[in-house]
């Protein structure tokens, strides 16, 4: 069943991708959505009846070359299931939605054939994301790493003919080369160290990373710490987070269901699921994690203040996801994995939702995608307005404050927030406050985006505005129960994701003990005892002869031991449920106020925005050049790059290595062939004289040079 | 004793007779008429004798007092030149045929050249040396000229024989020498009596001198003068048969002089096989370039080829035989196919081999094009092609055996020779329009070109098992 899951979208693309000639334009939609459904409907019945327990699932061997030994597995466990979800739910929809959407491209003329190309390579980043979340070993995760690169770059690129979205996808591409450059030094590295790229073997062995020195430009690295950190570059590049965060803006030059699917609900969370992945060793590596921690925090702060002055509809839910993938990784670095997955996980429905719901406008503004000309859309497009307004209150966190009711993104932001607090660090204390802050402008942008796009005066061209419609039923089925997702998949899953340590252990596999625990006296009420109580689960593994003994550090991860690890002395998620009311309370307030700001600028005073604008102008600008990241980095890397290639192409390659070659092919080796072709003279006695010539020099200096005489 | 003797040289033994049978036959038949039934047979003779040597040879036995070995050494070299010599007798009878020139005396003298070639790869002494190298000469002289009523055939015939038998003299002057030093011809003795790392100055001389007659045999630069000529002026399927078999035979000659009669005194010989093999490499590489006919583009391509051959040998070890022999099978495989090219190319039903008449080729016959690009990539050691695995094994070799200099020389000259063949390549697909060539009829010409360049592709998967034959030749010749 697996197998079926991960290959149907391979075959679909394939089949779509050559076959579409004998299929046909229509044939090849339906196969490629057909498959996706398929592998979806397979991946639920595997999450939903999956134990905890991690599967292997052998397909091929793949490379074997001295210690390397690889093999093509399927490495079932729950962050792959979760991941088996989230790729095949959000894909399928999309493969759906794009029937509508992609109808009629405006891009393309009368007679072009581009939706089997589209669908196809659909399929294909779904296989390849597939390829990446059932690695079993980092070199086939590596592989689906670059393939879904691959994908998206050809995604991004599918408006060929637009110059724009040539350079976005070349842009996404090479920006992703920075962090896989990280990415393949932490494999190297791992392998140099621990002498397998299997995750088993390199779980196993972070504890001895983490006191092993590994020298590494110049000076000498904690190896557990300099090997997380390479391979959460990795991890930034592909998530784009600060620093490498150009890239993903610039992407939404691609389709919006490629925007939906790729830049929003799957790839870009790879990275977040490579450091959940890594969990084993992150936990070994405090100063790593930190540093993630605060990229994490900065970049959900930064790429919110980008995003509450764009315009472009698409734009502004851009940042906002990669605002929302700081999110994850602050979780992710104070060692909550499971609530990093959680808002990776409903992050996906409701993004995806989002954006989605931005396509269904720009295609009924005849794609027009400036939120300035737009307004007033609620009553043409009621039901994308009802899509966007779920999905905005899942993203702004609306839900009943101190319980678990409210839309998705409510529990899962929350749960981050706390455990950012729970963390009880400098760093941790940094990222809650950064999340809060980022949480009111979330709310803010997101809120504004709505009031632009579906309330006012319609502002736009008069024309479109008059013949804006509601899209088809394909685009609004996705929509629809993208909108289940966004309002129920929190409640539904808060309990395995970030509920009691027990039902969350249980669900991650890992081994519980607890039992064991309760028997020698421990309440297991989790709200007065619980760190006490995770202190032995894992003592216990170790230590089997009761709680008293003192068990500090554990030896690490070992096999069977579930889909995520976390150190014995790791209490955040305890602390995180621990924390004060206000703490709690503090990113719904953070809503409201953006909400209210939001009311105040674009509903009640329409004239404030500019006035402000105006009045502060430099921040504005600021902020409208996105801190000027983009022209920072023209003027030192690609500038310099270029003057580099330009010295070495005019210069060395045009005058050193040309001149060379030129004048030895064309003036050298010509008079050489020249010179032989006359000794070549065709008189026999001049043949002779060569051979005796040759026979004598040969002499001569056999006669001096050797001999034992 | 005698029947032992007999039962070793068998094989040698029954193509002889056949050979002087089938000439009575052509005499007391229909003489000419009988030609295309005495080349078949000879053709099917040869193949059935390789097949027999490669299944039933095993070990190694001397006859005639060690006059004669019967080695894997001499077991491979025979398999490749018996193969070899009958494919270009079925390749050169519609040919022949066509211009007039299938004499039945031709299989029969290719017949007692191939003898000459088994006496070579298996002589042990250096009178059994001298026999079989003067059997196959003089009928390589003869079949040279073949085409009397040609002046270019004839001169190259003359000219082949007067500078054969100058390197004939040599090559008996050295081996007196020899004898003169250590009192015996046999190859065991003469390496016996060597004492020290270093040969005594008269027998230097003497090798000098013997390698000098080898070295026009496998025309190795300074040494190579008759073969651009020979090779143009001889009708085409000669020149396919010397670019191919006699070339086999006298590099697995050399090997064998330099290995059983010298090889304790590596140093000695290394040396001079070195330096003849980077003259050699560069030569033919730089020479070919201002070829118009391919012919004699071939003949500077099978002097570059030596050199790359003689380099495996120069690195005086194990490896380096073991990378000989692999690229001369290679070489030979690859300049079947090539040849097989070059008979089909007619116009107007006249012989065509100016390299100009290539232009566009590749419109007309696009799968021949294919395969004759192939080739040429071969030839020139583009990887993946298995020529590329040919120039790997012997760089490799000499990179062992402590010639670096030698191996960087060799990948230069393979870049300087890429030119001439990606120059062909370069007419067939990109040339101007020209008078289109006649179509080619024959199907065996087309067999062999598809299946040499078939090999050139799917041969990199496991050479078809001639590296571990090599590998047990070279054993049987070093230890």
């Amino acid at each position: 069943m697996e197998k079926i899951i991960l290959f149907a979208p391979l075959v679909g693309a394939l089949i779509a991708g050559f076959g579409w000639r004998y299929i046909g334009e229509k044939g090849a939609q339906y196969v490629t959505t057909g498959l996706l459904f398929l592998a979806a409907f397979l991946s639920w019945i595997v999450f939903l009846g999956f134990d905890g327990e991690t599967r292997y699932i052998h397909i091929l061997t793949w490379i074997q070359s001295g210690a390397l030994d690889t093999s093509w597995s399927i490495r079932l466990d729950r962050l792959t299931a979760i991941m088996l979800i989230v790729v095949t739910t959000v894909s399928s929809l999309v493969h759906l939605y794009s029937f509508g959407y992609m109808d009629h491209d405006p891009q393309w003329k009368k007679g072009e054939s581009y939706k089997p190309r589209f669908f196809a390579y659909l399929s294909f980043f779904t296989f390849t994301m597939l390829m990446l979340v059932t690695a079993d070993n980092l070199v086939q995760m590596f592989f689906g790493w670059e393939g879904v690169g691959v994908a998206s770059y050809l995604l991004i690129g599918f408006y060929y003919r637009k110059p724009s979205a040539n350079a976005a996808a070349m842009k996404a591409f090479i920006v992703n080369r920075v962090g896989d450059f990280g990415f393949v030094l932490g494999i190297v590295g791992l392998f140099m160290l621990t002498g397998s790229i299997n995750f088993d073997d390199v779980f196993a062995a972070a504890p001895t990373l983490a006191e092993t020195e590994l020298h590494f430009l110049w000076t000498d690295w904690n190896a557990a710490n300099l090997l997380a950190f390479l391979l959460f570059i990795g991890a930034m590049g592909k998530s784009a987070q600060l620093f490498l965060h150009t890239w993903l803006p610039d992407a939404m030059e691609g389709p919006t269901p490629v925007s939906a699917l790729i830049h929003a609900a799957t790839m870009v969370t790879a990275g977040v699921f490579l450091v959940c992945r890594m969990s084993p060793l992150m936990e070994f590596a405090p100063t790593a994690t930190s540093i993630i921690v605060v990229i994490g925090a900065t970049t959900a702060f930064f790429a919110a203040t980008v995003g509450l002055v764009q315009n472009d509809i698409k734009r502004v839910i851009a940042y906002s996801t990669c605002s929302q993938l700081g999110y994850m990784f602050v979780a992710a670095g104070v060692g909550v994995y499971s609530a990093a997955m959680f808002h990776l996980f409903t992050h996906a429905f409701f993004k995806a939702m989002l954006f989605l719901g931005a396509g269904s406008v720009i295609h009924a503004m005849h794609h027009e995608q400036d939120m300035r000309h737009y307004g007033g859309l609620r009553k043409k497009i009621p039901m994308t307005y009802y899509a966007m307004l779920i999905g905005t209150l899942a993203i702004t966190g609306v839900g009943v404050p101190l319980t678990t009711i409210g839309f998705a993104g409510f529990l899962s932001k929350d749960a981050i927030i706390e455990s950012a607090w729970g963390a009880h660090t400098g760093v941790g204390l940094y990222a809650f406050w950064m999340l809060v802050i980022a949480a009111f402008m979330t709310s803010f942008y997101s809120w504004r985006l709505m009031f632009m796009t579906f309330f006012g005066e319609a502002r736009g061209d008069k024309h479109t505005h008059d013949h804006a419609h509601e899209s088809p039923m394909v685009m609004l089925i996705p929509l629809g129960v993208l909108a289940l997702g966004a309002v129920l998949s929190g409640m539904i899953w808060f309990g395995s994701f970030f509920g009691s340590h027990d039902d969350v252990n249980k669900f991650y596999g890992v081994p519980s003990h607890h039992e064991v625990a309760e028997a020698d006296g421990h309440g297991d009420d989790h709200a007065d005892d619980h760190a006490v109580a995770t202190n032995d689960d894992h003592s216990d593994e170790h230590a089997t002869d009761g709680p008293g003994e003192e068990t500090a550090h554990a030896a690490g991860w070992t096999k069977g031991q579930g889909a995520v690890y976390t150190h014995p002395d790791n209490h955040v998620m305890d602390e995180a449920h621990h924390a004060p009311k206000w703490v709690k309370v503090s990113p719904f307030v953070a809503m409201l106020l953006g909400l209210g700001l939001a009311y105040l600028f674009y509903i009640k005073d329409t004239s404030l925005p500019k006035r402000l604008a105006k009045s502060q102008h430099r921040m504005y600008q600021f902020l409208l050049n996105k801190w000027y990241f983009d022209e920072v980095y023209d003027v030192i890397f690609v500038k310099g790059a270029l003057r580099l290639g330009k010295f070495l192409w005019k210069k060395v390659d045009g005058l050193v290595i040309d001149g060379f070659i030129n004048g030895v092919a064309m003036g050298i080796i010509p008079f050489f062939t020249q010179r032989a072709g006359r000794a070549q003279s065709g008189y026999l006695f001049h043949y002779a004289l060569a051979m005796v010539v040759g026979l004598v020099v040969l002499i001569t200096w056999m006669t001096i040079s050797g001999g034992a005489e | 004793m005698l029947s032992a003797d007999i039962s070793t040289v068998l094989p040698e033994l029954i193509l002889a007779v056949s050979a002087m049978g089938l000439l009575m036959f052509g005499v007391y038949t229909s003489k000419d008429k009988a030609a295309p039934l005495i080349l078949w047979a000879t053709a099917g003779l040869m193949a059935v004798l390789g097949l027999w040597i490669a299944v039933a040879g095993d070990g190694a036995q001397t006859a005639f007092n060690g006059a004669f070995v019967d080695d894997a050494f001499s077991r491979f070299a025979k398999v490749v030149i018996l193969f070899s010599a009958a494919l270009i007798l079925i390749m050169s009878q519609d040919y022949l045929a066509k211009q007039n020139l299938l004499r039945f005396e031709y299989p029969i003298l290719v017949a007692l050249a191939v003898v000459g070639m088994m006496m070579m790869v298996s002589a042990g002494d250096l009178l059994a040396l001298y026999v079989g190298l003067e059997l196959q000469s003089l009928s390589l002289y003869v079949v040279a000229s073949m085409n009397r009523t040609s002046v270019k055939s004839t001169e190259a015939g003359l000219k082949y024989f007067v500078l054969g038998a100058l390197s004939s003299g040599m090559l008996l002057y050295g081996a007196s020498f020899v004898y003169g030093y250590t009192g015996t011809t046999l190859f065991s003795d003469i390496v016996a009596s060597v004492e020290g790392e270093h040969l005594p100055i008269g027998m230097l001389i003497g090798l000098v001198f013997i390698m000098t007659g080898l070295a026009f045999k496998v025309s190795a630069v300074p040494f190579h003068m008759w073969t651009p000529d020979v090779y143009e002026g001889a009708p085409t399927p000669i020149t396919a048969f010397f670019a191919t078999a006699p070339k086999v035979a006298a590099m697995a000659l050399f090997a064998r002089v330099v290995f059983d009669a010298f090889g304790a005194t590596v140093g000695d010989w290394s040396q001079i096989v070195a330096l003849i093999s980077v003259l050699s490499m560069f030569l033919g590489s730089i020479a070919a370039i201002g070829q118009k006919n391919i012919k004699r583009l071939m003949a500077y391509s099978s002097i570059a080829h030596m050199g790359f051959a003689l380099m495996g040998l120069a690195a005086g070890t194990e490896t380096g035989v073991q990378a000989m022999l692999i690229y001369m099978a290679i070489y030979v495989t690859m300049n079947l196919g090539t040849f097989a090219f070059i008979l089909s190319l007619e116009k107007d039903g006249k012989p065509v081999t100016d390299i100009a008449s290539l232009n566009q080729y590749s419109t007309r016959e696009p799968l021949r094009a294919l395969a004759l690009l192939v080739l040429m990539f071969s030839l020139s050691g583009v990887p993946p092609m298995l020529g590329f695995f040919g120039k790997f094994w012997v760089l490799n070799a000499a990179v062992q055996g402590g010639l670096v200099w030698l191996a960087v020389a060799g990948v230069i000259a393979s870049v300087i020779g890429a030119f001439y063949y990606l120059r062909i390549v370069y007419y067939m697909y990109f040339g101007e329009e020209t008078d289109p060539l006649d179509r080619p009829t024959s199907p065996v010409l087309w067999g062999v070109l598809m299946v040499s360049a078939a090999v050139m592709v799917l041969g990199i998967v496991n050479m078809f098992g001639v590296e571990a034959m090599a590998k047990a030749a070279a054993v049987a010749l070093v230890n």
